[in-house]
């Protein structure tokens, strides 16, 4: 049984029955994330029925649409005008893949297309991150029903917005446990005339985080920094993406070239089919798909889990080392790492000490149980998160459960549970 | 503008929260005496003043800490203050308030090149903040005009942006981690030097938030290395809707400038009398400046000179040198001096979608006409966002009054044609009974609860961004 409003008035009747009664929401867009943190209780909410484009602006470099709108429509049309979502939204279908792929423990849509919804539901954002910032950061102006049923808007069609506070942000990146979002406003970014990508080889990780910073800190722009540690599959090598006008693209491919001559000879790939398709793979870590329990170096093993960990670019070395054995793959300089890894590897202890924090994003069951998919707060912050959904859902319906066992559950049932 | 009515039992209780705060500050970090608090009475909002009960300046974190803990347990409001720049009102105290000013917090505690950060303490003007790092090729890039004065914790407060905003983002799109201290006197950390949240974007939310849900004392920035280069153009048309256009044509053809600004025939005349920059008596003047190598440079113009062209330009300057650079800015960068030299104005920040400017400015110039004062216009064309500035006669009674009405009437039609009431200076005082002209009774409601998370007994700041109204019922039970 799922329920599939067709307008926002219709969305918050639904909500404000579901707060009356208690009963759990399962907010659902294409379904290409759901395997993304611990299992949802409810009964479905799809969201296809809040779809389309209601504006876009390109002189003005702005698009409103509803949270329904598939992705794919969205760039589609983006791309008809030579514009694009700066923050590279990264896709996770193949992560999770089809109902059955190992460790994927839960059924869900084969082929599934995500909407712009679980976009920002999740800050879905990839390599061209640090250069153009992230979801949180193009977003400019949200509506949504919270869980009490109220529809509330946030920001608007402008960039600069100081009028209030930012809930704009708030909303990005809460795993649908605040509200659900039903229209997103978005500040966009001209697609770039020319591209190329700059490989230097068989670098081990030190030198190649030191190389990625070297092209970071240059004045030349680099829109993608990511390295595949050698011997891995495909696309090996410490890869930093230029993009922009023709001749500007080819004077700081030069440019970088000489800069990094001290880490080794750089091959440049200008074709921009080769370059579109190399930093798609790279954002979406098409090398840890489910299904794909090999480890590219040809071992087999219980490497079921996939953790996405965010540190200072440079300690991306001591992440290596610590999780030395497991499958690596680095983004955002060496700030973003991805982590195939055994399932009795926790990562969070493993890491212990180096700030920054670890999301597992696919694992078996029990594993997930016994991790949590998302990283502990500490006190304060914890108690401000819990206020914040005591607030906007105090019935705790929306996407129950989501964010684990301490999280997500209503008042009642925390208060019961710490009574005991 | 009203501004809640001071605390009777607050005031009473005067002595001993001063003997509390003396106890846990050194003896100069804590101002008493009238004639010192005078000098807090307010910001650059000066139409509006009112001494504070006493004046805090804390040395670190944990005194920052312990004047919060003992604001809370004495029920006394606390008005955080940065370097009092806000032209909103945003440090406007009451005479039951304690100042909390974070000017003593100036240093530099980490700089990292490879990781591309900056950690200060808060108190630090902006613009020091690029000082600390230049001598490596980096800046700080979000700027605004008042950053020889502004501290960071001013500009987080209010998301601060500035010229460079368009092609690097405001402050909360600069902003990885803060210590923060809640009314309570608890100390938390959000964010570092690492991205994305680990939960919810609380940093996010404390951005942009006026001081009302915790005291930022370190920040952790993001530092950009400087681009090889930089150049302007300056192109006059004889109508705003085609210097629109052109603006449009050119994000569409894919350049990015670091900075499009506009000016209107009023503004411009003030410049060339004022400054002598050799503007053209023009509708309406563009300054488009580029970034990157000469190459790089060299193409941004082409592209932009070629799309100016098409829509047949009374005068199009390109800048031969460095000396013509500066020429060509000097005049826009004297805008409000020169604004100043004639006249007493106020200087409003709508902000509008960047098609609805032709229109928006032809309303203006109606309202003009209408309130019977002049309006000079200076718009950022990237990111929309207007600096409107209403000529009055400070000497004349009742001018200001009418000055305001207009004011509003300017922030109204901002938010009619798609904007919103504040780009740049945040609500502060200013713009809080325009609140419920942008948004509706359930989004303040929201916005509040928000704040109900973080400071329950509404002590922060308490008086700011809701309209008095919409706030009461949460201020009066503190």
């Amino acid at each position: 049984m799922s329920l599939t409003p067709d307008s926002t008035e219709a969305l918050a009747d639904i909500v404000r029955d579901a707060a009356a009664s208690g009963d759990a929401l399962a907010i659902r867009g294409g379904g290409s994330r759901s395997g993304f943190g611990h299992p949802v209780e409810g009964t479905a909410l799809a969201l296809q029925g809040l779809s389309g484009i209601t504006l876009y602006e390109p002189g003005a470099l702005t698009l409103v649409a509803r949270a329904g709108t598939p992705l794919a429509e969205i760039e589609a049309a983006l791309a008809e005008e030579s514009q694009l979502l700066p923050f590279e939204p990264l896709q996770l279908a193949h992560l999770y893949g089809p109902p059955g792929s190992p460790g994927s423990p839960r059924p869900h849509g084969h082929g599934a297309a995500s909407t712009i919804g679980g976009v920002v539901a999740t800050n879905a954002s990839g390599p061209r991150r640090i250069q153009s910032g992230a979801c949180r950061d193009s977003l400019i102006g949200v509506e949504f029903v919270d869980g009490r049923g109220r529809i509330v808007k946030n920001g608007g069609r402008v960039m600069k917005n100081v009028t209030g506070y930012d809930l704009v942000k708030l909303m990005c990146g809460t795993h649908g446990t605040l509200g659900v979002l039903t229209d997103l406003s978005f500040k966009l970014l001209p697609a770039p005339e020319h591209a190329a990508t700059l490989t230097l080889p068989d670098l081990p990780i030190g030198r190649a985080i030191a190389a990625m910073s070297a092209a970071l800190g240059s004045p030349f722009n680099v829109s993608g920094a990511a390295h595949v540690p050698g011997g891995s599959g495909q696309h090996p090598g410490t890869h930093l993406r230029i993009e922009g006008l023709l001749r500007s693209v080819d004077y700081r491919a030069g440019e970088l070239v000489r800069l990094l001559g001290k880490f080794g000879s750089a091959v440049v790939d200008d074709d921009p089919a080769s370059v579109a398709s190399t930093w798609r793979t790279l954002r979406d870590v098409r090398a840890f798909d489910a299904g794909n329990s090999v480890r590219s170096d040809g071992g087999n093993d219980e490497a079921r889990c996939v953790w996405r960990i965010s540190v200072k670019p440079t300690d991306g070395v001591q992440v290596a080392h610590r999780l030395e054995g497991s499958e690596l793959r680095f983004d955002w300089g060496g700030g973003l790492v991805w982590a195939r890894t055994s399932d009795r590897l926790d990562v969070r202890t493993a890491l212990a000490g180096i700030g920054g924090h670890a999301t597992l994003l696919r694992a078996p069951a029990e594993a997930l149980e016994r991790f949590g998919a998302f990283e502990p707060e500490p006190g304060v912050l914890a108690a401000l998160s819990s206020g914040l959904r005591e607030r906007f859902d105090p019935s705790g319906i929306l996407n129950r459960g989501r964010l684990g066992s301490a999280a997500g559950r209503p008042v009642d049932d925390r208060v019961a549970a710490a009574i005991g | 503008m009203d501004m809640p009515i001071p605390s009777a039992s607050v005031i009473a209780n005067k002595p001993h929260v001063l003997a509390r705060l003396q106890a846990v500050l050194p003896p100069e970090a804590v101002i008493f005496e009238a004639v010192e608090t005078r000098a807090y009475e307010c910001d650059a909002l000066s139409a509006y003043r009112c001494p504070p009960m006493l004046v805090t300046l804390p040395g670190s974190t944990e005194q920052v800490a312990a004047v919060l803990k003992i604001c809370h347990e004495e029920g006394v409001p606390v008005v955080p203050r940065g370097s009092g720049t806000s032209l909103a009102g945003g440090a406007l105290p009451t005479a039951d308030a304690v100042i909390l000013g974070v000017s003593k917090l100036t240093e530099v505690l980490q700089t990292d090149y490879d990781n591309r950060f900056i950690r200060v303490q808060t108190g630090r003007t902006n613009l020091s903040v690029t000082g600390a790092v230049e001598q490596h090729d980096f800046f700080y890039a979000p700027d605004p005009s008042s950053q020889l004065a502004c501290a960071i914790a001013g500009n987080i407060a209010m998301n601060s942006g500035g010229a460079h905003c368009l092609k690097y983002g405001v402050t909360t799109n600069n902003l990885l981690g803060v210590t923060m201290v809640t009314m309570q006197g608890e100390i938390v950390e959000l964010g570092g030097a690492h991205l994305d949240a680990a939960g919810y974007d609380l940093l996010g939310v404390i951005c942009g938030s006026e001081g009302q849900l915790g005291v930022v004392t370190e920040a952790t920035l993001r530092i950009l290395r400087k681009p090889e280069g930089a150049r302007p153009v300056l192109i006059g048309y004889d109508s705003s809707e085609v210097a629109g256009a052109c603006v449009a044509d050119i994000i569409r053809a894919g350049v990015l400038p670091v900075a499009i600004e506009f000016m209107d025939s009023p503004c411009i005349r003030a410049c060339e009398a004022f400054a002598h920059p050799g503007y053209p008596d023009v509708e309406a003047l563009l300054i488009i400046e580029v970034e990157g190598s000469e190459a790089e440079i060299q193409e941004q113009l082409e592209k932009i000179i070629e799309i100016a062209n098409r829509h047949d330009p009374v005068e199009l300057r390109e800048s031969a040198n460095e000396e013509e650079s500066m020429l060509i800015w000097k005049g826009r960068k004297s805008a409000f001096g020169a604004m100043g030299q004639i006249s007493d104005y106020i200087c409003l920040d709508g902000t509008i979608p960047i098609s609805a400017l032709p229109a928006t400015l032809r309303r203006i110039g109606e309202l003009s006409e209408q309130y019977g004062l002049k309006v000079a216009n200076v718009f950022h064309a990237g990111d929309g966002n207007m600096h409107p500035l209403i000529l009055f006669d400070a000497n004349k009674p009742g001018d200001l009054e009418i000055c305001e009405a207009l004011g509003a009437e300017i922030l109204k039609l901002c938010v009619e044609v798609g904007g919103c009431l504040s780009g740049e200076h945040g609500v502060g005082v200013e713009k809080r009974d325009l609140m419920n002209v942008q948004y509706g009774p359930e989004d303040l409601e929201v916005q509040m609860e928000v704040k109900d998370v973080f400071d329950p007994r509404w002590l922060l700041n308490p008086a700011k961004v809701f309209p008095l109204a919409s706030s009461a019922s949460r201020r009066d039970a503190a």
